[in-house]
């Protein structure tokens, strides 16, 4: 009996360790070869392109503000859909996820046909002597409407599986509706916002197609890393490679430091999980 | 509990087999013709590809339309193709010194023009209006429409005035990574005015007007095409280039806007 096992076992690591292999060597391979491809000395070369230090700059900023933006107006949003029992609740889950699903430039060209001069909204904005595209605002916008659905689902999730007796108790304690909400719900689900936010951030900086549709090309203004590479690309490939790198460190360093505020527990996390 | 385990060893084996045996389902097939063209020539070529295949049975056409740049991209990196036409001679000649092409000709030429939205926001009626426009939008100098608008307004200024180039670049909101984009932008309404091929004005006729580029101050865009040195089917890729110089070719091209190419044998570009 207990060969027969062991074998079992030895097959089954060995399978599940070639098809995790599989997958893996395709995902990592590809920044591997951006990483030695041509060697250190033209990626160097690369950095000294003028479009480099506007586009990183201009990224930062409007994907911090994106973000920003989605976490104020997801998480109520979230907090309402996850306890809502309507049944219009459902749909407009799934229509707010609908961003994840259509291209970039399609996402683009419904923002212009909403926001645009000529759009639904547009006349009334331009009366009001704003008009977003072609603005660093078109680059926000794009950036929310895309990255907002991967908080979104996150939030929702989190505070769905939220244990509903301990929410029982604090009301029975007389915590006012704000109080639970502070106190209790966002610390619980602290861990999977902030991994929703990642998540909703690095896809607003890795966003291209609705941007360029929306906002257009211009250097420092509406030209973020990932225009700025594509612009690249028409100069020379190795120049766009060392873009790429820049981003694909930032995007690195970022993520792994939001990992580890969230693999901390807070201070609020302890005294609910105690006793 | 075991039988699970078998499913993935199955699982497994499954995609060792797919992965060990390249080529097995490579027998067979119908001759094909691989042509990389410039975004430009979309249109153009799926027609001119129907007429080839009527002509020659048994072919199959195939067709890649994107930016020059990226196909050269492609091309460099060993993509197999057979004819590779160009919007502009800087690719063509840059895979020429690497000898991946031989011999390109010209096979057709394009026009910029100047285009404004239907109801024409910015009232422009030549092109010396074009610093009335509040919103300009043209391509961006790395990408071959962008390179001939930056010509064209450099001659502009120098016909114009300086205050021409200072109003303009005052009013430029975008700078677009292909033609395409400008074009959008600009049937659309977002944009007052946008600098685009002849032969994309005419693709939108029905939203925009065209305003043509005094010849004094604009440009010719000559349009390369060459086999592939390391083509699989170069009697085809032949064949195709001889097509698209033949007089049905350039009747085709003429149609959609193009005009025809300067010297119609196949002369040799360097």
């Amino acid at each position: 009996m207990r060969p027969t096992h062991r074998r079992q076992t030895m097959a089954f690591r060995l399978g599940m360790a070639f098809l995790a292999a599989l997958l893996g060597t395709l995902l990592v391979l590809p920044f591997v070869a951006l990483l030695l491809d041509g060697g250190p000395l033209s990626i160097l070369r690369g950095f000294e392109c003028a479009l480099t230090l506007p586009a990183l700059r201009l990224s930062m900023e409007t994907t911090a503000i994106a973000v920003v933006v989605v976490v104020l107006g997801g998480t109520p949003l979230a907090w309402w859909l996850a306890r809502s029992k309507w049944r219009s609740a459902r749909w407009l889950e799934t229509l707010l996820q609908l961003p994840v699903v259509i291209p970039p430039a399609v996402g683009g060209i419904a923002l212009l046909l909403a926001f645009g001069r000529r759009g639904l909204f547009g006349g009334w904005l331009e009366r009001t002597g704003f008009s977003p595209s072609f603005s660093t605002v078109a680059v926000v916008m794009a950036q929310i409407f895309v990255s907002a659905p991967f908080y979104l689902q996150a939030a929702v999730l989190a505070f769905g599986r939220l244990n509903q007796d301990l929410l029982a108790v604090g009301r029975s304690l007389g915590a006012s509706p704000p109080r639970l909400f502070f106190r209790l719900v966002l610390p619980l689900a602290k861990p999977a916002l902030i991994g929703g936010a990642a998540m909703s951030w690095a896809r607003a900086l890795g966003e291209f197609g609705a941007t360029l549709m929306f906002a257009g090309n211009m250097t420092g203004k509406t030209q973020t890393l990932p225009l700025a590479i594509y612009t690249a690309l028409e100069i020379d490939i190795r120049t766009a490679q060392a873009l790429s790198l820049l981003l694909v460190a930032f995007a690195f360093v970022l993520l792994l430091a939001l990992r580890r505020i969230n693999q901390q527990p807070t201070r609020s996390e302890r005294t609910v999980t105690a006793p | 509990m075991t039988r699970r385990e078998f499913a993935w060893i199955f699982c497994t084996g499954l995609t060792l087999g797919a992965v060990a045996r390249p080529g097995a389902a490579e027998a067979a097939e119908p001759k094909e013709l691989v042509v990389y063209a410039a975004a430009s020539l979309r249109e153009v070529f799926q027609g001119l590809a129907e007429f080839f295949q009527k002509k020659q049975p048994g072919v199959i056409v195939r067709t890649s339309f994107a930016g020059s740049q990226e196909l050269r991209v492609q091309i460099e990196q060993g993509a197999k193709v057979d004819v590779f036409a160009s919007a502009d001679q800087k690719h063509m000649k840059a895979l020429q010194e690497q000898a991946l092409v031989q011999s390109p000709s010209i096979f057709a030429q394009n026009e910029p023009v100047l285009i404004v939205p239907v109801g024409n926001p910015a009232k422009l009626s030549t092109f010396a209006d074009l610093p009335k426009a509040d919103r300009i939008v043209i391509g961006a100098p790395e990408v071959p429409i962008g390179a001939y608008t930056v010509a064209i307004l450099g001659a502009a200024e120098k016909t114009y005035g300086s205050e021409f180039g200072v109003q303009v670049a005052k009013h430029i909101r975008s700078r677009e990574l292909n033609v395409k984009q400008v074009l959008a932008k600009v049937t659309l309404g977002e944009a007052d005015a946008g600098i685009v091929y002849k032969t994309d004005a005419l693709t939108a006729k029905e939203r925009i007007t065209t305003i043509a580029i005094p010849d004094s101050v604009n440009v010719v865009a000559s349009y390369p095409i060459a086999v592939l040195s390391g083509a699989p089917h170069a009697d085809l890729a032949k064949a195709w280039i001889a097509l698209v110089l033949s007089k049905e070719g350039q009747a085709i091209l003429a149609a959609a806007g193009f005009k025809p190419a300067p010297i119609v044998v196949s002369n040799k570009t360097k």
